[in-house]
């Protein structure tokens, strides 16, 4: 890629932003908090972080966020949900049934695995930078993708579902690349962004 | 496949961060908590202003209050067990709760020991007043540490001087060389591997939260500006007049705590606070923040 420097914006209404924004440092990624849809306007692109997905909805819905991230993602600029993250962005949600944008085409569950006493860490597998490889994934009382629409495409899976996918600009996971020493995923998020932003 | 690891207990924490967790005693206060924003519930018998008022015997909650705030809300549920009472945490594990809360506001049923948090794969949060005490729960396994303020008095004035007896220390550490260490571990009277990575690192080693006579918007963002990475309210919600709009509004507030605007909203048309207490007035045994050790 061309050494043209981006700005990605973390959600920081609640959640583990902070560690979102220390993992884009260690790729080298410039990165900013984001509170109040107009700061959307400062970056060229978005994660949204896990935390509790019924708290940021309403924090979202407090600050009008949701037509700003609308425009966002109409605007060709790519968005990285994880965990809650996902479920915020994913087109339908069960478990309970809730209000989510619908930027990318799959049904999720929420806490699909349990509690946190279900909550696990465990090898899986990446086909990200193209040949399979192993990749450690930390689940932390998470979602299931239960329906990929037929633009989707899966990019990570452990115990044969698929964990991480694509659709277009928008880029999800049901576990916490955050949370682990690995880069690889924040650089591929950081290289969507880069491309977009030519 | 691994469960219970320290990552996973932590991380839980990190998921928490820059939110609200609101103490509730029956389901119904737990559906408005959550209705409100907050990012978890903590489930216990009665709110600290009430132990404070009413006295005796603090107690783990009713296991059948519990199990009927879990079956309520989709968010994580925390529930208090008493200093040292390592079965009320067994039991709580058992039942599937979020997080354990080893909690001052309840009786303390040692007075000596804490629980060995490593035996357990739910996770724990302690209370600690300064450094030292931080990093001994830390040492015991707690993956998230907030102030112990003084709870149910609905005065800030004591979390505030933890946060920054803790922010202060931690500061303080990172200038010592590795020399002056040991004897620093000595004094404050916590593991010495823990200080050397507070030095090298310039903060503690888990999530830091606040709690401990939160009871307006003010005051949750006040806690966050001084360094918290999250808010636990007790007793300033549901002993306020108006618990629902109070509940959004510190939700509000701890998320925009560096915007004055946001907060002078957040701060119209609440309805009365709980009532304070002037906790300077308060006798050394009715404190609560002196348990733990």
């Amino acid at each position: 890629m061309t050494g043209e420097t981006v700005k990605i914006g973390v959600l920081a209404l609640q959640g583990d932003f902070a560690l979102h924004r220390k993992a884009l440092g260690r790729v080298g990624v410039e990165s900013a908090e984001v509170r109040k849809p107009e700061e959307l306007a400062a970056v060229d692109g978005l994660i949204i972080p896990g935390g509790e997905s019924t708290t940021l909805l309403k924090l979202m819905d407090g600050g009008r966020f949701v037509p700003g991230l609308e425009k966002f993602h109409a605007n060709g600029r790519p968005i990285f949900g994880t965990c809650a993250g996902l479920i915020v962005l994913a087109r339908e949600v069960l478990n309970p049934k809730q209000r989510s944008l619908g930027l990318i085409d799959v049904t999720v569950e929420r806490n699909a695995y349990g509690r946190q006493k279900e909550s696990f860490e465990a090898e899986g597998e990446t086909t990200l930078e193209g040949q399979p490889r192993s990749l450690t994934m930390v689940f932390i009382r998470a979602p299931r993708i239960r329906r990929l629409g037929p633009r989707v495409v899966p990019l990570a899976s452990h115990g044969g579902e698929c964990v991480m996918a694509r659709e277009g600009t928008v880029l999800v996971a049901t576990f916490h690349p955050e949370l682990a020493a690995d880069p690889t995923i924040h650089h591929h998020f950081a290289e969507m962004v880069r491309y977009a932003a030519q | 496949m691994d469960t219970g690891t320290l990552r996973l207990k932590v991380g839980l924490a990190e998921m928490l961060k820059g939110g609200v967790i609101m103490d509730v005693t029956t389901a119904e206060q737990a559906k408005i908590a959550e209705d409100a924003g907050a990012v978890a519930v903590m489930a216990l018998e009665r709110v600290p202003a009430d132990i404070r008022a009413q006295g005796g015997v603090a107690r783990m909650a009713s296991v059948k209050k519990i199990k009927e705030i879990m079956a309520t809300v989709t968010i994580p549920v925390m529930a208090k067990c008493r200093i040292g009472h390592f079965v009320e945490a067994q039991i709580l594990q058992a039942l599937g709760v979020d997080y354990v809360d080893e909690s001052e506001v309840l009786t303390p049923a040692d007075e000596r020991f804490h629980v060995d948090k490593f035996a357990f794969t739910v996770p724990f949060v302690c209370g600690a007043r300064d450094l030292g005490e931080a990093l001994r729960r830390i040492g015991e396994g707690a993956a998230m540490i907030r102030t112990k303020g003084e709870a149910g008095s609905g005065n800030i004035v004591e979390a505030v001087r933890h946060m920054r007896k803790v922010a202060g220390h931690l500061k303080r550490l990172t200038t010592l060389g590795p020399e002056e260490l040991m004897t620093e571990a000595k004094e404050l009277g916590a593991p010495y591997d823990l200080v050397r990575w507070v030095a090298q690192n310039g903060r503690l080693p888990v999530p830091n939260f606040a709690a401990g006579g939160i009871a307006t918007p003010a005051d949750a963002a006040l806690m966050m500006q001084l360094g918290a990475e999250a808010v636990f309210v007790g007793s300033g919600i549901f002993k306020s007049s108006d618990p629902a709009s109070r509940a959004r509004a510190i939700v509000q507030a701890t998320t925009h705590y560096k915007d004055p605007e946001v907060l002078a909203k957040a701060s119209e048309e609440l309805g009365e606070a709980m009532p304070g207490i002037e906790t300077s007035k308060l006798a050394e045994k009715d404190l609560l923040q002196t348990r733990g050790w």
